[in-house]
């Protein structure tokens, strides 16, 4: 957590998927650098040793029967769909 | 009638007991209430109005049978983040545009089979990313009090309802203090459950290591009552916990003698409203008259939580809200392949601030800054937990400020995302400890704004800290004065 940390808000925007303006990238890029100003504080602390929490719930591996049951109705979940056909998603063609 | 003639659930549920009101009577008085006081706060998106009525006819006949659950017939709101089958789940957001949910929320549907009738969909931040409620496609949420002034977020439309007396109750979610900031900025009482507590199937995710439903209502009693009915095991989400769900209406005893309640000095520091510091150290002053003995308590890592609490909830959303992608649902813009349509679909229908923290969330997650912020904040978590699991050897609940100013005006944090991150000091880390929070209203300031007291209990502490919230609550009357617009009854 140095200065040269420096965030690169065009590249993380690709990563995110999101093609963002120039102006919006400008924008983010200075109030997400003091955002991280901030959230550098935590450099300050001693967390050697200490166990990482990825939630508060005392429960690991829930599992259950793997068995066939009842799911939503595809009409129903289809109806959401930007653009389908024959009961499938379409998207833009991947492969010539 | 023009009005409602009730103004909360348990008033309400007598009337209909005794017969001397029907659903259709209730409902139809709200869905006027709505009518004419709705544009000037914005608080409902979309009410659905023949739905209602159908369900409160039903209503009506299933108790003239002698049946029905303990809340047949009475109207709830929903904040828009939460499915509720047939009704559109856009969560604010302009890229959920026109998605209507094919299921029940676990919440939703308990409720539900309990009899309550889903009057409809309520305003928030987008994705509940705000503090404000200014981040919402649908425009900023006003607050009753003064509508010059935002109402907190991002449960802002539900407590902004409930507070204008157009919703009896609202359900809300918090992940960083959603629920209870709102409630306390609007005057009303809000409930942030323990971790597992309430099921979060069909809750669209924020950060789902915090996030958690619960109840925004006018009294301690009403939020005792949906967190009954809402509470429990849920075989669809494996984070609920297998808890016994007591009666949390019964326990509501009045009675403080014994308890010990815990005031950590770290949540009284500079930088709090003097009138807000005010009304909470006064509040403290009358549990301690009820029969409560105060203690002085140190939540030493207290100062690290905002930045704790900014990386995990934003890298969590980045991950959440990747299937946000024009692919099964909701906007999207044509793209050459299937790449390009992502990032144009998100780039087009995504709100400032949710892309602000998609970004940071992807940055701290990504390759060389993992361990660095990540994996740090996920050990600073744990010394807060631990600091507050030490807290709760030596006391029953804490009492502290619910947010360190009463309600700002409208537009004055949007500039600064640092200002609005830095009003969720005192809440964010009973999401990071996974812990329960009640606001209840503590006073007003001189400008008219009310000031909530956070109580914050142990992990499955809900018990306790209704005990205390209805307590104060019962011998106090802030929780009866109402704001210039309000719509509902005379009774509280």
């Amino acid at each position: 957590m140095t200065q040269t940390d420096a965030i690169d808000v065009k590249y993380v925007a690709h990563l995110a998927r999101m093609q963002l303006s120039d102006e919006e990238i400008a924008t983010f890029q200075s109030q997400l650098e003091h955002v991280l100003v901030h959230v550098r504080e935590l450099s300050e602390l001693d967390v050697e040793g200490v166990e990482p929490t990825a939630h508060a719930v005392p429960v690991h591996n829930v599992f259950r029967e793997d068995a066939v049951r009842p799911s939503l109705d595809h009409d129903r979940v289809m109806a959401n769909a930007p653009q389908a056909r024959q009961g499938l998603f379409m998207v833009p063609q991947i492969i010539e | 009638m023009a009005t409602p003639a009730f103004s909360s659930i348990s008033t309400a549920r007598a009337a209909l007991q005794q017969g001397t009101c029907s659903s259709v009577d209730l409902v139809s008085d709200l869905l006027a209430a709505i009518e004419s006081k709705n544009s000037a706060l914005n608080a409902y998106v979309s009410v659905d109005r023949e739905a209602a009525l159908a369900q409160a006819r039903a209503a009506d006949k299933t108790r003239a049978r002698g049946e029905g659950g303990t809340l047949c017939g009475i109207p709830i709101g929903v904040k828009d983040v939460l499915n509720v089958t047939g009704q559109p789940c856009q969560c604010a957001s302009d890229i959920l545009k026109g998605y209507r949910s094919p299921y029940d929320a676990t919440a939703v549907a308990r409720l539900r089979n309990q009899g309550a009738i889903l009057l409809g969909r309520l305003n928030m931040d987008e994705f509940a990313m705000g503090s404000s409620n200014e981040n919402s496609a649908f425009g900023a949420v006003r607050n009753p009090w003064d509508t010059d002034h935002v109402p907190g977020g991002s449960s802002g439309g539900s407590a902004a309802a409930v507070a204008a007396g157009i919703a009896l109750a609202a359900l809300g979610t918090d992940t960083g203090g959603s629920i209870r900031q709102p409630a306390s900025f609007c005057g009303c009482v809000g409930l942030k459950p323990t971790y597992g507590r309430i099921s979060r199937f069909g809750l669209t995710a924020f950060a789902s290591s915090l996030d958690q439903i619960g109840p925004i209502t006018r009294t301690v009693a009403d939020a005792a009552a949906l967190l009954t009915a809402m509470s429990g095991h849920d075989p669809m989400d494996s984070t609920s916990l297998d808890q016994p769900v007591p009666d949390y209406e019964a326990g509501l005893t009045g009675d403080l003698t014994g308890l010990k309640l815990g005031l950590p000095r770290e949540y009284f520091l500079d930088g709090i409203d003097s009138e807000v510091d005010a009304a909470v150290r006064s509040a403290v002053a009358h549990c301690e008259k009820l029969g409560a003995e105060v203690v002085d308590i140190s939540l030493p890592h207290t100062k690290y939580a905002i930045a704790t609490y900014y990386i995990i909830a934003t890298a969590e959303a980045s991950a959440n809200l990747a299937r946000f992608d024009g692919v099964r649902y909701g906007a999207r813009e044509a793209g050459q392949d299937p790449l390009d349509m992502y990032g144009r679909t998100r780039a087009a229908h995504f709100g400032p601030e949710v892309k602000r923290r998609i970004i940071l969330g992807t940055y701290v997650l990504s390759s060389g800054y993992y361990d660095a912020y990540y994996l740090r904040a996920q050990k600073v978590r744990t010394l807060i937990r631990n600091d507050f699991e030490q807290a709760f050897t030596q006391c029953d609940a804490l009492l502290t400020p619910v947010s360190p100013t009463p309600a700002y005006r409208l537009g004055e944090r949007t500039a600064d995302p640092i200002q609005m991150y830095l009003g969720d000091i005192f809440t964010v880390t009973a999401n990071l400890a996974g812990i329960c929070g009640l606001s209840v209203p503590c006073g007003f300031t001189q400008a008219g704004l009310p000031v909530g007291l956070q109580l914050l209990g142990p992990a499955f502490g809900e018990e306790t800290i209704l005990k205390v919230g209805h307590a104060y609550e019962q011998s106090t009357d802030w929780h009866q004065r109402r704001p210039g617009v309000w719509a509902g009854g005379a009774d509280v």
